[in-house]
């Protein structure tokens, strides 16, 4: 009755699991030193050279020697065979400890998952009293009346130890039970036992494993602190901790004794951290791939070889740029590669002082790594070349000292999604308040002053009550402003912006982007607009690029852009658009979808997806040539060969997708 | 915010009132045993019964469970079987030993913790794989071997510091924190890996998240981004990692008074437990069950202080 889907998807969990932790080798090491000490341990009367408990007065405090190879001690007994005999009682005890903590927490994390209501609140409640218990004064209670017994103690420490493991338990079912395969065991209609044993258990194995691991090793150490102390094992009786205190008694006549039931002790209890973290590891590398193929958004993640080749001479070169000498913003064969896969290349934009420049394509094209390239941003793994100049200083090339000046006075950033862009610990008036200082100089009273006016020209009614905010505190679109204000503090040259508008609703879409054009008209900075959304571009923008798959594929003015688009791509993606579409007809989309970086051609990178594309498309790397407009410029072979046959915009070149 | 120091006091009360009462249970187990072990295997049938009179332990348990409760509520944890003096009495003037010891190894990791996973996180790969390793074995080498170790090190080879004994603060306040000194760090040298992980992965969290990019793009200093910024938002899982380790500290001291010969409640348990002494270890539980909750009850009203969400919340 079990449905094959479902078990299928859990055998496979489960090995890929086992796989994963197979892969790493201290897991590996650390499971195998657990297994054959434990068999040493078991076979100690087979292997030891000596009775534990003999005592030869001819050979005291011996040291490593050929009869006896770990030394002896005070009494002449042989540490080897101590050692051996010693780990009965170690390994047992920690057995035991673990074996009561991990069958009772299992069973009652699964019942308060499972259950929830009431019984989980109980449990959960019990579970905290229980944690907060002084463990060792309940073991030494019991050691008292039990007249030392090695057992008893050990499974009391186990039965204290239940809520770790039980909370563990409750929360990997919490979230087992969200997942929808349990969803469809239920409505195959199994019952509760099963579900429980046959379906969550299997799936929470990871978390609870990397907890009991840790437990057995707390335990370790725990049991060994109390046998040093002679209790829970009576001397002559060997233990490791036991041992401890025998070589402490003897310290200054034979040191090494410390040595070898100590290290034991802590290489077994590294084994089981090992273990421990391996199969953490290998429990979220096997959530991770299986979640994988589902959503991967960032094209940017280093993946597969590096299918291409820098293209030649002809390509790298600058592309044709306008007036770059007096630009306040000069990008030249921009090119950023991560783990040798490049995800951007030979990216040419130019901003003059003022301007607003849109850059516009699909999720993935490296709008903005290129952004993050401008700023700075991109952390230590990636690769980036080229040139960046900003106001004839070339950012790639200074110091960190000179880039942090850059940043905020000459070139601020809003990022996408506000609701996270803010420190939730912090104020929204200390935010603004540290940037003001800085830049500014400012302190107290006129800080204030200055933080009032940035958060009024955002269109914030109320400043100084805004200012006492948290940002959790704050919607979508007062976080939006206030970022903005951040980003003004600096009285920057150049803005930033990077999907502001994607994260809020369309009605404060607009707001936001008047308010960036009045700013701009206000302070006369210059803005980079980065964005999908074609309507933000006509809305504000006075030139566009246009990027697709890692590179400019056409740069022009807005309008041109809109009227005589001359690439390909550029003419699809206004064709999809729906301000463009008319009423009672399908909207136009581009058939299929970015492609990753890996799978990007030295040839034209759209002309798998181009409608037009003819054999010369994949002949060979493509440059930026110059296109029919006014300081238009096109990545496409066909631009001058066909630049009539695709006349202006609104040809609709693709009908629908496949 | 109310809601959650009022759940902590209840759960409180309920820790208080249980930890006691299953060891005193536990002890009424075994009547017999205690006499015996207190009087000696030679001691008369005459004799168990007369001492077993004197402290009332031939009564019904429950009867002396409630006689007992009854002094306890009053503040009166009864008095030693084995000198007669009150249990308050004999603890009272070991308490400041063990809350040196404990605090002082609070001051030890929560400094170096926080040290390493600060630094780590802005140090790169290389440092984040020597603090997995440090961790690794940090948390392995038991605490009272590497306590043999240090006196081995320092009070046998070096000879620098004592190996053992106590100085008591009124006495020589340099004597007292020199004896303090190899404890502290043994006590200490386990809780430092999990403070220091603690840190290094809520900063490395912190700094990787969209507000320090967008702070950062805009100005704030990589100082204030690490130092302000980061630490702030990591401080609340440390602290709560640093009252944890606390706890753990509290139970590990036991150990450590017995190696270094501290006269604290630790090593009294141990004496205690055993001549069989049940009320001084009873006392011992209830002491340690008061640091215990009030640790918890600090860290549950700093915590969410630290998180404006809760603050504003309430």
């Amino acid at each position: 009755m079990s449905s094959p889907v479902v078990a299928d998807a859990q055998a496979k969990e489960r090995f890929r699991t086992a796989r994963a932790f197979a892969r790493n080798p201290l897991g590996v090491a650390g499971l195998a030193f657990v297994l054959i000490t434990s068999g040493c341990v078991v076979l100690a009367a087979q292997l030891a050279p000596y009775d534990p408990k003999a005592q030869d007065y001819s050979t005291v405090l011996s040291g490593p020697i050929s009869a006896h190879p770990l030394g002896t001690d005070q009494l002449g007994r042989d540490i080897l065979s101590r050692l051996l005999f010693g780990g009965r009682l170690t390994l047992l005890g920690v057995f035991e400890a673990v074996a009561v903590a991990f069958l009772i927490g299992v069973v009652l994390g699964l019942i308060a998952g499972f259950a929830g209501g009431q019984v989980d609140n109980l449990i959960s409640r019990t579970a905290d009293i229980v944690m907060a218990i002084p463990a060792i004064v309940i073991l030494l209670m019991i050691y008292a009346i039990t007249s030392n017994n090695p057992h008893y103690g050990m499974l009391a420490l186990g039965l204290l130890s239940v809520p770790g493991i039980c909370r563990v338990t409750r929360t990997a079912t919490l979230a087992a039970k969200s997942e929808t395969f349990i969803d469809v065991t239920r409505v195959i209609g199994m019952g509760r036992a099963r579900i429980i044993f046959g379906h969550v258990l299997p799936n929470i194995w990871g978390p609870i494993i990397v907890n009991t691991s840790i437990l057995a090793a707390l335990t370790l150490g725990i049991q060994g602190g109390l046998n040093y102390l002679n209790l829970g094992v009576t001397p002559p009786d060997p233990s490791w901790g036991g041992m401890v205190s025998e070589a402490q008694q003897s310290l200054q006549l034979q040191p090494w004794l410390i040595v070898p039931s100590g290290l034991t002790l802590a290489l077994t209890i590294m084994a089981f951290i090992l273990i421990a973290d391996a199969m953490r590891d290998a429990t979220a590398a096997a959530g991770a791939r299986s979640e994988r193929p589902a959503r991967r958004r960032k094209a940017a993640q280093p993946a597969g070889p590096v299918s291409e080749r820098t293209a030649g001479p002809a390509v790298t070169a600058p592309g044709p740029v306008d007036g770059a000498a007096s630009a306040l913003l000069a990008v030249r064969s921009l090119s950023v590669a991560f783990g040798g896969q490049r995800v951007v290349q030979d990216v040419n934009l130019t901003v003059d002082t003022g301007e607003t420049l849109g850059i516009v394509g699909e999720s993935g094209c490296g709008k903005t790594v290129t952004a993050s390239a401008i700023l700075g941003s991109l952390g230590r793994t990636a690769r980036v070349s080229g040139d960046v100049s900003f106001l004839g200083q070339n950012l790639l090339g200074v110091g960190r000292k000179a880039r942090a000046q850059v940043r905020g006075k000459g070139i601020a950033y809003v990022s996408q999604d506000p609701m996270v862009a803010l420190d939730p610990c912090f104020s929204v008036g200390s935010h603004l308040g540290e940037v003001v200082g800085r830049h500014d100089g400012l302190r107290a009273g006129a800080r204030r002053a200055r933080v009032s006016e940035l958060l009024t020209m955002v269109g914030l009614p109320n400043p100084d009550d805004v200012a006492k905010k948290f940002p959790h505190e704050l919607s979508g679109g007062m976080a939006q402003r206030v970022l903005i204000a951040l980003a003004l503090a600096g009285r920057p040259k150049l803005l930033i912006a990077d999907e502001i508008t994607t994260a809020l609703d369309v009605t404060i879409q607009a707001e936001i982007l008047d308010l960036l054009r009045s700013l701009r008209d206000e302070t006369g900075m210059a803005m980079i607009l980065i964005t999908h959304d074609l309507g933000v571009v006509a809305d504000i923008c006075d030139r566009a690029a246009v990027m697709y798959a890692g590179q400019v594929v056409e740069t022009a003015a807005a309008a041109t852009v809109f009227l005589a688009p001359a690439h390909p791509y550029t003419q699809a993606l206004i064709a999809a658009n729906p301000i463009v579409a008319e009423r009672g007809r399908p909207l136009a989309s581009i058939p299929g979808s970015v492609p990753p970086p890996a799978q990007w051609p030295a040839s034209c990178h759209f002309a798998d997806r181009c409608l037009r594309v003819e054999p010369v498309c994949r002949s060979g790397p493509v440059a930026m040539s110059q296109a029919a407009g006014p300081g238009q410029t096109a990545r496409c072979v066909l631009l001058n060969a066909g630049a009539e046959a695709f006349p202006v915009g609104l040809e609709r070149p693709a009908k629908e997708g496949p | 915010m109310a809601r959650v120091i009022l759940l902590r006091f209840v759960s409180s009360v309920v820790l208080f009132i249980l930890v006691p009462t299953v060891t005193f249970f536990v002890q009424t187990l075994t009547p017999g045993e205690v006499a015996r072990s207190v009087l000696g295997i030679g001691a008369t049938q005459e004799q168990i019964d007369a001492f077993n009179h004197r402290l009332g332990l031939d009564s019904p348990p429950l009867e002396r469970y409630f006689d007992w409760l009854r002094h306890f509520s009053q503040g009166d944890l009864g008095n030693s079987y084995i000198t007669g003096q009150p249990v308050s009495e004999i603890l009272g003037s070991r308490i400041g030993v063990s809350m040196s010891l404990v605090i002082g190894a609070l001051l030890v990791y929560s400094a170096v913790g926080i040290v390493i996973g600060v630094g780590s996180s802005v140090g790169g790969r290389v440092w984040g794989r020597v603090v997995d390793l440090v961790s690794t074995i940090g948390i392995a080498i038991p605490n009272f071997w590497l306590a043999v170790i240090l006196i081995s090190a320092f009070a046998v080879s070096l000879g620098v510091l004592p190996a053992i004994g106590y100085v008591p603060l009124s006495e020589s306040p340099s004597g007292w924190l020199v004896s303090l000194i190899l404890p502290v760090v043994a006590l200490a040298f386990g809780g430092i890996t999990s403070v220091a992980k603690q840190a290094r992965d809520r900063m490395i969290a912190t700094l990787d998240s969209p507000h320090t990019g967008v702070l950062r793009a805009n100005g704030v200093s990589e100082a204030s981004l690490v130092f302000k910024h980061a630490l702030r938002n990591s401080a609340g899982p440390v602290i709560t990692v640093l009252g944890l380790n606390f706890v753990g500290a509290l139970s590990g001291s036991v150990v450590i008074e017995n190696i270094f010969v501290l006269p604290g409640l630790g090593s009294q348990a141990i004496t205690s437990t055993a001549n069989r002494d049940l009320p001084v270890i009873q006392g011992i539980a209830v002491y340690f069950t008061v640091i215990v909750v009030v640790v918890n009850i600090i860290i549950d009203v700093i915590v969410p202080l630290l998180n404006p969400k809760v603050r504003r919340s309430s």
